[in-house]
Order: C-alpha cells, then structure tokens, then sequence
C-alpha cells in the first residue's frame, strides 16, 4: 500500500499575503476531516530558523503543503536546510486557489507532485563567478 | 542574534488511541489560537499520525481517558484560552520570551535560477548575503533584512530572489517565465532611473549635495536634496522611503559598498 500523504498547513501569520477567508476555510475544513497534519504560524519564520521540523517533514515521505507559490515554498525548505523531493511533494498555493479546491487536494489520498515542472537550471550556480560585476563601484 | 537555530515551540493535540476526540469547532478554535501565538501545532489522530515527542520546546496534550498514552496531559474540560493560557506562561518561564518577536522577511534564493554571480553580495549593505564552504551564495543573516525591502530581487539579473511575502510576481516566487516581460520592464525603469545601482546614485547625490551645501552651510536645504533622492528610487525599486531614510551617513554606506563589494570580488577569485 502507498503511504499516504504528510499534511502541513501554512497560517501565514506575520504577512498576512493569503487571503484571511482562504487559510480560515482552510484550516476549518482540515480540523473537522479525521486526518493528521502539521500547521505552522508561518512557514517563513520556520525557514528563517532552520526548524527542524521542516527536515522532518522533508525526510519523511510523501508531503503535501498549503502555503503560498510552490517555488517559494520550495526554496524556503532549502533555505531551512530541509530539500524537497521533487517526486514526493504537492504544494497548493492559497494565495490563488479558492479554500474548496485546496482541501480537495489536501484530503485528496493521490499525490499530484508539482515541484520539477518549474525548474530552470543555470550554469553558473556550482561553477561560480559568470555573472557581471557588482554595482557598487 | 542569528535567528538559525532558535525552535519554534510545538503543540501536539493527540486525539490517538486513549484519548477522546475534540469536537471540531473546539479543535478549530484552539489551532487558530495557537497559530496566532506563534506556535506550531501537529494534531496527531493516531497510528501513521505525528509522532509524539520531538525533544524540544512541545507540549502534548489530549482528551484523555483511562489508557491516554503517557506524557499526554489532560485538559479535558478546558477552553482554548485556558489551554493556550497554560502554554504562554510555562513558555514564557521556559524561554522568558514570546513565542514570535521577529518579522520574517528576508530574502530566499531559488537556486535552480540563481548563477552565483554574486550581485547581491556586493549590493546588500547590510551584510544579510554570504558564502557557504563551497562558495556559493546563500541568506547568512536573514535578521538583517530590511523588512518590506525587495531592493536586492531587482539587482538580481535572473530573477533568482524570492521575497514570498512580496505582494508582486515574479518576485512572490509566482513562475518567472509567466511574468518575464514585467521583470524586465522593472529593470528598464531601474537603470533608466538610477543607472543600475540605488546605493551610487545615493552616494553621488549625497556628495554632490554636500559640497555645494557645505558652502551654503544649510543643513536643511541638503536634508530635502536627500528627501527627493530617497522619494525616487523608493518609487523605482520599492524600497520603503523609511529603510532609505535610515541608511547610513554617505560615508558610511561608501565604507559599506567598499566591503561588500570586495566580499564579492573575493568570492569570485576564490570560485575561479
Ligand atoms: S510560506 Fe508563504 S504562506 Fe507561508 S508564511 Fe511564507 S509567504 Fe506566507
Ligand atoms: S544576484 Fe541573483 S543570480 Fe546573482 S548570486 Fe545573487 S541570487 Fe544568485
């Protein structure tokens, strides 16, 4: 049988930049289904502090995410030093999906993994110093 | 202070075996509360649920009955103030502070964009860029950031930094190719504007300012020649006229520029 899916839901506390009726609708619709999950006052601040709650999230298997766009979400687990795994992630973006179709994804047992699309790979990131000069002069 | 390493105090709501479930209009009333403290909260229903202890800052608590897992204290009977009551005090005794006294804005790089090309290195006066040991650009100082500044997204040349709480695309982390035309247009007006670099023309303006006010010696007159600068590029990048304003004196920011820029120009020697 497939594992399901790990839950994590983003309140978005200090920005504020999903809409209060979406993340509310949100977060009332998990707390009255039956299953598990993870919220989190603000995924940002978590990232900021290298939680290591998002390691654990990260490491422990197929992950579903409300929060906001998938690249940012997908790069504060970086900078929380938490990778996602591109196969095993789905991340609904509430600051654009209305609260019904992201708690269908949520609740929803199939994982839609939607992290790899977006990449865009550059040369210069491990093989340094290509850019041009910095504008300070 | 580094804000790396500081844990955000966790909740676990254990509604597994032992335990009676809480209705769930209570549940909703107590997570909303708890979030809006700043805590993080898992609700653990059972077996393949979230595991219990985590060895910091966590509190565990349920319904319980008879045969309620050790560790999980009882709040049968209690509000959510009441709950969310008994956590700020033994947090607060525990930590001595609140849960949440920092604005978390700061910048995030998309690192499948980003060249290393070390622009925000050498831009950033405030020292929030740095270098990991494989000499790659990373966030080291997160808490420096100037909060609702977005200046160093608009030096980015591939669009590779992420403010998620940034009210606009690209720089929200919405998709970059969606939204290329715009960013590029951001660029034009920037360069057009400033010349490429909000920190030079402040400088120049500055020293301009001072040579002919220091004749003048109308301390007034350069205060409202820096005004209008500040106004201008505030417009043209975004920057909040309040970060501008408390920039540093000329010197000060030239000293600043100097070492960041040095910092980036080392790091380009040491990757070559
Ligand atoms: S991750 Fe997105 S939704 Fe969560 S706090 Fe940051 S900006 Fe808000
Ligand atoms: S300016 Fe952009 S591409 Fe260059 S190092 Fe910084 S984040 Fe990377």
């Amino acid at each position: 049988m497939t594992e399901p899916p790990h839950l994590l839901y983003c309140h978005c506390a200090h920005a504020r930049v999903v809409p209060p009726e979406v993340k509310t609708e949100v977060l009332r619709q998990l707390c009255a289904s039956g299953a598990s999950f993870e919220a989190v006052a603000d995924l940002c601040a978590l990232a900021a502090r290298q939680d290591p709650l998002l390691r654990r999230l990260a490491a422990g298997g197929p992950l579903k995410i409300a929060a906001c766009y998938p690249r940012a979400v997908r790069w504060l687990f970086a900078a929380g030093q938490a990778a996602l795994s591109e196969a095993r992630t789905e991340v609904l973006n509430m600051r654009v999906q209305p609260a019904p179709a992201v708690v269908a994804a949520m609740l929803d047992p199939r994982l839609h993994p939607n992290l790899a699309a977006m990449d865009n790979p550059k040369p210069g990131r491990d093989s340094h110093g290509t850019g041009p000069a910095p504008m300070t002069s | 202070m580094s804000v790396a390493g500081q844990l955000t105090p966790r909740v676990v709501l254990y509604e597994g075996a032992g335990t009676a479930p809480w209705a769930a209009a209570a549940r909703f009333e107590l997570l909303e509360r708890l979030l809006a403290r700043g805590y993080s909260v898992s609700r653990a229903t059972g077996p393949g649920g979230v595991p219990l202890a985590q060895g910091h800052g966590e509190w565990v608590m349920g319904q319980c009955e008879q045969d309620a897992p050790p560790g999980c204290r009882d709040v049968r009977g209690w509000d959510a103030a009441r709950v969310v009551g008994m956590i700020d005090a033994e947090h607060a005794a525990r930590a001595g502070a609140a849960p949440e006294d920092w604005t978390p804005w700061f910048p995030v790089i998309d690192e499948a964009r980003c060249t290393n090309c070390m622009q925000c290195l050498g831009f950033c006066l405030f020292g929030v860029f740095g270098l990991d040991a494989q000499h790659r650009i990373r966030v080291e100082s997160p808490e420096n950031c100037k909060t609702q500044c977005p200046a160093c997204s608009r030096v980015c040349p591939e669009a590779a930094i992420i403010f998620p709480q940034y009210p606009r695309s690209p720089i929200n982390g919405d998709d970059v190719e969606a939204s290329h035309a715009a960013r590029e247009a951001i660029k034009v007006d920037i360069s057009a504007l400033l010349g490429g670099d909000v920190y030079r023309v402040l400088r120049e303006r500055s020293a301009r300012g001072k040579t002919r006010f220091s004749a003048e010696q109308d301390a007034d007159k350069a205060l409202e020649e820096r005004r209008k600068c500040l106004a201008q590029m505030a417009a043209a990048a975004d920057i909040p006229p309040e970060v501008l304003m408390s920039l540093p004196s000329p010197a000060e920011i030239r000293r600043r520029a100097e070492e960041a820029r040095a910092r980036a120009e080392a790091a380009r020697k040491g990757g070559d």
